[in-house]
């Protein structure tokens, strides 16, 4: 019998292939060390193959292949047959995509087909080292509970998985692995959908996700006017600025800023946060930042407990305070 | 869409008083729909906590089998607090734990629901999360409402409004004036989570007993008091302030509310629980003087909504049923006689008459007034009644008789015996 | 035309919480909605009944008292609904859910051809977002997904140009009939329902359809139908953080940020 297969979809838009491939490429190469198999790239879309290579340097052993012009750009069905037809030719154990809104649309879309199981939006992935199934663990009802969920028998055992969570594995120009090169058997007419054009987000500049340094302000930071001692911290630390939802529902700053459950997922080495209580659905979007501080003038704040460096304290005393220091030893 | 059919009645709220009127007419056979303006019966309602249980069995005999009723109520405990002391009169009664019961506390989101639908069951259409915003008045004759919702006028024979103390449907109507403030008091409520076991061994309750309390002293001498009462799993704690007192010593409930939670005598029984839920609601105050004319030409008004309330027994709800109930059979005679006209439907106030309901109304007219013409009774009684009783119990090698001398020379220092008297005189006149 | 949107009811998911001890999900007196996002897939339906003419169904599966939900979208406009509930059919996961709801269109459609079906983006019980494109596999028909407004339709050449909403800009889509939608947020503002339309829907009688009414696999339904399995759930983890409280041991603004800016230089941040 043929080794258990991990298979990870590698997301492409327009033939750039987003990093979240790479995090779950890490992350396959890791299970399919525990089941003892092997790790596939799954890479689909037009004038693609080219960019093959680029899985081995993150772990895979083989890259399916399906170059083909219906596929240029994603639509759900074509991409959903595409892939429904290798993977029920070559049975791999587990199948994962990102939790990003194309892989979300994909997997539901090939789990009825493969009659797999699926869990979406999953945080935490392991192989159970008795039974050797894939335990997939997510949050529910709007991150008030987690939940860990198996799948017995049907296979692949699907999920989708959270961007941002998992760290990009070091990449690796001496791996090499095979290229399998796969067709797909519905033509343009028996497509549905065509595209009609794609509208860009105008001064869509802000791109939290792949921030390094973020200074988050919530609530406590009151109104737009204030929001100027978050700037300038961001400003002189090179950040991006981020913000709890009542912010972005009061209008003050665009939902691109906006981190957490319903916003973005980010992971940046640094994150200040002040005046943000810590509502469970603002950590889960930022508890992978590898250094945190937090500054709220309630010593009982949630997110105080999940900081690195607390402050209690007034956030219009602390963040100009810091600002100084940072300019003055930057000696502007 | 089809214009809505014309009703028999239509009632407005869906608390005690529209429930029952709409359960009366239903049952009759007449064509009711009642307007409720919170998302469903109850959930905008609340009250301190008992629902004395008499009028409501006589509706449905033994509501307590299929009503959401949280603990049967055997003891009344009345607790005068000042500073760290606070003396206790209580009456206790197992008799009051067996059917029929005297009363049962209750959570207003689900008892109103339970209510609501007896009535559907009865018939009546329920419409929720509708407001009504005028009565449609025709040549003096109300002939229906119009609702906040798009093409929302309905008409019918008659209306009986049951919208609860705020009464703006009658007051636009021009039925009454805006209510003074000494007229309506505001209630503050917080509902308070604790284990079971917790709760009952905290009262000495076993199964489905439960007691209420009355607790006076808190109120800063403002006309009205502080009540407890125990639930399955919850303890409702609030108080009752005149508005005109609150307004003028410029207390805010909230902080008021905070400083009652945290009285010693008071923590000690919420203590370890949790707020699951903070509430406020107006309330009549004045009784009987405020009551505005109830039958008019093809309206009734009932419940809060006809400022019939009882201050000194705590009565509200259970008035309500009864005058929603006495509303509805009004209306349903009206239909029999084909008149819907004041005088058609004036047998609503001849059984209200003839009921407890205006016969204990009438007794205590003048209690509000007494209460707030005498801030003492919030507030120095407590204390003199604690100074002395906790001076005579002291062991400390005084005679007694001659403690008692003294204690009661230190009562007279603040007030005078004759001025004691005089209070009690007063008050025995009032309600007599 | 005929569309049916597929109306969830779920929990009010700010009040659910987890018995701290048990392990185990309270849900005892958490009120019920409809799920939110499903409101803006009827909102949708109900502006394309208004601008091309159309019969708007519901498509609800639960236990009995999720009529409440069918009712509701009748009082804003939509014509009719079904429930669907039955034993078989409790424990369903998002496969087996998109299963019985796909062959439940199936049997709508032998009345009446369904050209449009709408869903919300996703539940916000279980937050998977599945149900949508698995409910179109099962179909084979045309998907869009993240729909945040239907741009045209055109009844005699059967397609819809439709807006979807992605992270980086909108894409907008034409799909040939029958297609399905989900359906952001974003898309609408739901309307607020006429008094006779609402008397109507309170008086409405809500077909319910059992596993015997529609044609179904039973091994495909509930719990044998549904290969994932929940092992357990728990509440979320707190970071597990030695956290410094600074400000135990200073209180000078000054003095503080000199600490922190060690720290962040320590991390590299200042280069
Ligand atoms: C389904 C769902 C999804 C959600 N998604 C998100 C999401 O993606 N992101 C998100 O952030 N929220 C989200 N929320 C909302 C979340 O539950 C909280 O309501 C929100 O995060 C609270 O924001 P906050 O901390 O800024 O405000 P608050 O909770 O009001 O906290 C303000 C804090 O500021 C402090 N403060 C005030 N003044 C000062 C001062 N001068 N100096 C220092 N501290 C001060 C206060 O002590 C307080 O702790 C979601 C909610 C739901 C139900
Ligand atoms: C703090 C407090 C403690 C109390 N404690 C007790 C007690 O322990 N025991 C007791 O028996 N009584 C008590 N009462 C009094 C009791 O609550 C009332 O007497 C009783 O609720 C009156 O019933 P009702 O049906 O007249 O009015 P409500 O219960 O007020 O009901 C009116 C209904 O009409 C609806 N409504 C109002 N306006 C409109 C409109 N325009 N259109 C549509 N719907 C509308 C409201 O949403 C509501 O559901 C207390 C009151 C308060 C405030
Ligand atoms: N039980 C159900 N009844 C009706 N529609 C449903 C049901 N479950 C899911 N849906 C539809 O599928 C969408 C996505 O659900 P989910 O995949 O659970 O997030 C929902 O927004 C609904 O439109």
């Amino acid at each position: 019998m043929s080794k258990p297969a991990v298979w990870i979809l590698i997301e492409q838009n327009d033939g750039v292939i987003a990093d979240v491939s790479w995090e779950l490429m890490g992350k396959g190469r890791e299970l399919a060390d525990d089941l003892g198999g092997e790790v596939a790239g799954i890479l689909v879309g037009h004038n693609v193959k080219d960019q093959a290579k680029e899985a081995y340097y993150y772990g895979a052993d083989k890259v399916y292949v399906i170059d083909d012009p219906t596929l240029e750009y994603y639509r759900t069905q074509a991409y959903a047959h595409a892939i429904a037809d290798i993977a029920k030719k070559h049975k791999p154990e587990v199948f994962l995509m990102a939790a990003t809104s194309l892989g979300r649309d994909l997997s539901g879309a090939i789990a009825t087909p493969l009659g797999a199981g699926l869990t979406a939006d999953c945080t935490v992935l392991e192989i159970d080292p008795e039974t050797k199934l894939l335990h997939q663990t997510r949050p529910a009802f709007g991150g008030n509970i987690m939940a860990t969920i198996y799948c017995q028998t049907a296979r692949p055992q699907m999920a989708s998985v959270r961007p941002r969570l998992l760290p990009i594995p070091e990449r690796d120009e001496t791996r090499t692995g095979t290229i399998i090169e796969e067709t797909t058997s519905l033509t343009e007419a028996d497509i549905k959908t065509r595209r009609v054009e794609f509208i860009p987000d105008e001064g869509a500049t802000v791109n939290i996700e792949d921030a390094e340094c973020v200074i988050a302000g919530g609530r406590g930071v009151g109104n737009a006017e204030n929001l100027k001692v978050i700037e300038e911290l961001a400003a002189v630390l090179g950040g991006t600025v981020g913000c709890s939802r009542p912010l972005v529902d009061a209008g003050i700053l665009p939902h691109a800023h906006q981190v957490g459950m319903s916003g973005h997922t980010i992971r940046p080495k640094l994150y200040i946060g002040a005046g943000i209580s810590g509502a469970i659905h603002h950590v889960v979007g930022m508890e992978g930042a590898d250094l945190t501080i937090v500054i709220n003038k309630d010593p009982d704040a949630a997110l105080l407990k999940v900081a690195d460096y607390g402050v209690v304290g007034n956030l219009f005393d602390i963040i100009p305070a810091i600002t100084k220091e940072i300019k003055s030893r930057k000696g502007v | 869409m089809a214009a809505i059919e014309k009703y028999d009645l239509i009632v407005v709220g869906a608390g005690p008083a529209g429930s029952a009127a709409a359960l009366v007419a239903a049952r009759a056979g007449l064509k009711v729909i009642i307007f409720e303006r919170g998302e469903f019966p109850g959930s905008k309602n609340m009250f301190g906590g008992v629902l004395f249980g008499h009028e409501i069995n006589e509706l449905i005999p033994n509501y307590w089998e299929t009503a959401p009723v949280e603990r049967a109520l055997i003891e009344e405990r009345y607790f005068l607090v000042s500073g760290n002391s606070a003396t206790t009169i209580a009456m206790r009664t197992k008799d009051f734990a067996e059917p029929p019961y005297n009363g049962f506390s209750v959570l207003r989101a689900r008892f109103d629901k339970w209510f609501a639908d007896q009535a559907v069951e009865a018939g009546a259409l329920l419409v929720c999360e509708t407001l009504v915003e005028s009565l449609i008045m025709d040549h003096g004759k109300c002939v229906g409402v119009k609702t906040g919702r798009a093409d929302g006028d309905v008409y019918a024979d008659c209306v009986i409004v049951a919208e609860g103390a705020n009464s703006l449907l009658t007051r636009d109507a021009g039925i009454h004036a805006e209510w003074k403030t000494n007229e309506v008091g505001v209630g503050v409520k917080e509902l308070i989570k604790m284990p079971k076991d917790v709760l009952e061994n905290r009262f000495n309750l076993t199964g489905q007993e439960g007691v209420s309390m009355r607790i006076l002293g808190l109120t800063k001498g403002m006309t009205g008091g502080v009540f407890l009462y125990t639930n399955k799993e919850t303890v409702s704690l609030g108080f009752v302030a005149m508005i005109e007192d609150l307004a003028a010593r410029g207390f805010k409930p909230n902080d008021l509310m905070e400083e009652i939670k945290s009285n010693p005598m008071i923590a000690p029984f919420i203590e370890g629980g949790s707020t699951v839920e903070y509430t406020a609601h107006m309330v009549p105050e004045q009784g009987y003087k405020s009551v505005p004319r109830l039958v008019h030409d093809g309206l009734l008004i009932a419940g809060d909504a006809a400022m019939i309330s009882n201050l000194l027994t705590g009565e509200g709800a259970n008035l309500a049923v009864t005058t929603g109930r006495l509303a509805g059979e009004a209306v349903v005679a009206a239909k029999a006689a084909g008149d819907y006209s004041a005088l058609g439907l004036y047998s609503y106030q001849n059984a209200l008459d003839a009921s407890y309901v205006m016969k204990d109304l009438k007794q205590f007219k003048g209690f509000a007034g007494y209460l707030h013409g005498n801030p003492d009774l919030m507030d120095l009684y407590p204390q003199l009644a604690n100074e002395f009783l906790k001076g005579l119990l002291t062991a400390d090698g005084t005679p007694r008789g001659a403690k008692a001398k003294a204690l009661l020379a230190e009562v007279k220092k603040k007030k005078s015996l004759f001025g004691i008297a005089k209070d009690l005189w007063r008050g025995w006149r009032v309600i007599k | 035309m005929r569309l049916v949107v597929c109306l969830k009811q779920v929990p009010d998911a700010s009040e659910v919480k987890i018995d701290p001890i048990k392990g185990t999900m309270v849900r005892a007196g958490v009120p019920s909605i409809a799920n939110p996002y499903d409101m803006h897939a009827l909102e949708e339906a109900l502006r394309l009944k208004d601008k091309y003419g159309a019969r708007v169904s519901i498509l609800t599966m639960g236990p009995p008292q999720a009529t409440d939900v069918i009712k509701r979208a009748v009082s804003l406009g939509a014509d009719d609904g079904v429930l669907l509930s039955d034993r078989a059919f409790a424990g369903s996961d998002t496969l087996a859910t998109s299963y019985i709801l796909a062959q439940a269109i199936r049997k709508m459609g032998e009345e009446e051809p369904v050209d449009v079906v709408l869903c919300g983006k996703m539940a916000i019980d279980g937050d998977t977002a599945q149900v949508g494109p698995g409910i179109g596999s099962r179909l084979d028909c045309a998907v869009t997904t993240y729909v945040v407004g239907v741009r045209s339709l055109d009844k005699d050449k059967k397609t819809l140009v439709v807006e979807r909403r992605l992270e980086r800009g909108v894409e907008v889509v034409e799909a040939d009939m029958p297609v399905l939608l989900t359906v952001n947020k974003e898309a609408n503002e739901i309307r607020y329902a006429a008094l006779p339309a609402l008397i109507e829907s309170i008086k409405y009688e809500v077909p319910v359809w059992t596993a015997g009414d529609v044609q179904l696999d039973l091994a495909q339904c509930g719990l044998k139908g549904s290969p994932t399995q929940v092992k357990k759930i728990f509440p979320p983890p707190q970071k597990d953080i030695e956290t410094v409280m600074v400000t135990d041991t200073i209180s000078d603004p000054a003095q503080i940020a000199k600490l922190l800016v060690d720290k962040i230089e320590e991390a590299g941040m200042l280069a």
